[in-house]
């Protein structure tokens, strides 16, 4: 019963740590995802946004995989600081490149390149199925 | 109070509590770390398209060139890992084996990303050919110099490790060393991921 007390010293001092195998399982977790991504694309298993989305699942596979066996984040004793900022970040980096795209994507689509600001309106309400009442366009136009 | 004798097991303590609070300060400094990653990543997600004529993501990179590179790179994250291992059970010179392996693999890494710079360059797709080019370059030359500063502090660490041994004061370092260098390893899956395999993918 002695020894879980004489090791909790030594052990308070690290922060977290790994074992042998857990570096191991990984790395060979890491490989294979890595391979996996690669062949998909490079061979063509699939194309378009399923691709994407399967790209990027592997690439959030790993990501988890490398937190849990490189980092030990699920070791870390209560309270858990370092996953909070890690959790906040990650709403931060979803939020920044999400809403970048989304954003950019609008005003892609609103400012479609070479075509005149009518040509654009006459796109967008062709697009999205809008019907302007006939005086209503043209009262549109005036402006 | 500065005159306060403190007892061993106090001291002990102390330093404990000094080691969780430069992990946390160190974690908190990746995680911003990885605030500016993002918005690199959005930067390159907006532009990669606007290639002003020139070639797309998908024509200008050798994906078994890339692939090389991650490995290179993900074995590196590895073998921090096992350094680590060896430090904590004060294996010196494995440890220090592990750490050379290490600084060989980034090194290998970072060579690689430089000649694919280099011949972009030479084939007239600088940072300033296309707003493409500019993001791409910002993006993953900001990876690359991450790298860089981890190499440095890697020799720093591996000279200490030689002459002084493993002292406390050094374990807390090198285990910020491994923590940064597992982290430039995660950046580099999501480059591997959005820059290249969707560039390659054309999505």
């Amino acid at each position: 019963m002695s020894k879980p007390e004489t090791r909790s010293a030594g052990h308070d001092h690290e922060v977290t740590h790994g074992s042998y195998i857990s570096y191991v399982v990984g790395f060979v977790l890491s490989v294979a995802l890595t391979l996996v991504a690669y062949f998909a694309v490079v061979n063509g298993w699939m194309t378009g946004w399923s691709v994407l989305l399967f790209v990027t699942a592997l690439a959030i596979a790993q990501l988890l995989v490398q937190l849990l066996f490189f980092l030990h984040m699920s070791q870390e004793k209560r309270p858990r600081f370092n996953l909070m900022t890690f959790g906040y970040a990650v709403m931060v980096v979803v939020i920044l490149v999400i809403g970048s795209l989304w954003i950019m994507y609008n005003m892609r689509y609103n400012m479609v390149h070479e075509m005149t600001p009518e040509e654009v309106e006459q796109f967008i309400i062709e697009d999205e199925g809008i019907k302007y009442l006939e005086n209503d366009q043209t009262d549109e136009h005036s402006h | 109070m500065s005159e306060l004798k403190i007892a061993p097991a106090l001291e002990a303590e102390h330093q404990t509590h000094t080691y969780h609070k430069t992990y946390f300060g160190f974690w908190t400094y990746l995680m911003t770390d990885l605030v500016l990653f993002a918005a690199l990543f959005a930067t390159y997600a907006v532009l990669r398209d606007n290639t002003w004529g020139g070639p797309t993501a998908g024509e200008i990179f050798s994906m078994p060139f890339v692939l090389t590179e991650t490995m290179l790179l993900l074995t590196s994250s590895f073998t921090v890992g096992l350094a680590m291992l060896a430090i904590r059970s004060g294996k010196r010179a494995l440890a220090l084996s592990w750490f050379i392996i290490t600084f060989l693999l980034g090194a290998g890494f970072l060579g690689m990303e430089l000649y694919e710079f280099n011949k972009l360059v030479h084939e007239g797709l600088a940072w300033h050919a296309n707003a493409f080019m500019s993001s791409f370059f910002t993006l993953v030359g900001t990876h690359g110099a991450h790298i860089a500063v981890g190499l440095l502090w890697m020799i720093v660490m591996m000279v200490r490790l030689a002459q002084k041994g493993i002292t406390p004061n050094d374990v807390r370092r090198l285990t910020l060393l491994g923590l940064f260098w597992h982290f430039l390893d995660i950046v580099w899956i999501f480059i591997f991921t959005f820059v290249y395999l969707m560039g390659a993918a054309n999505v």
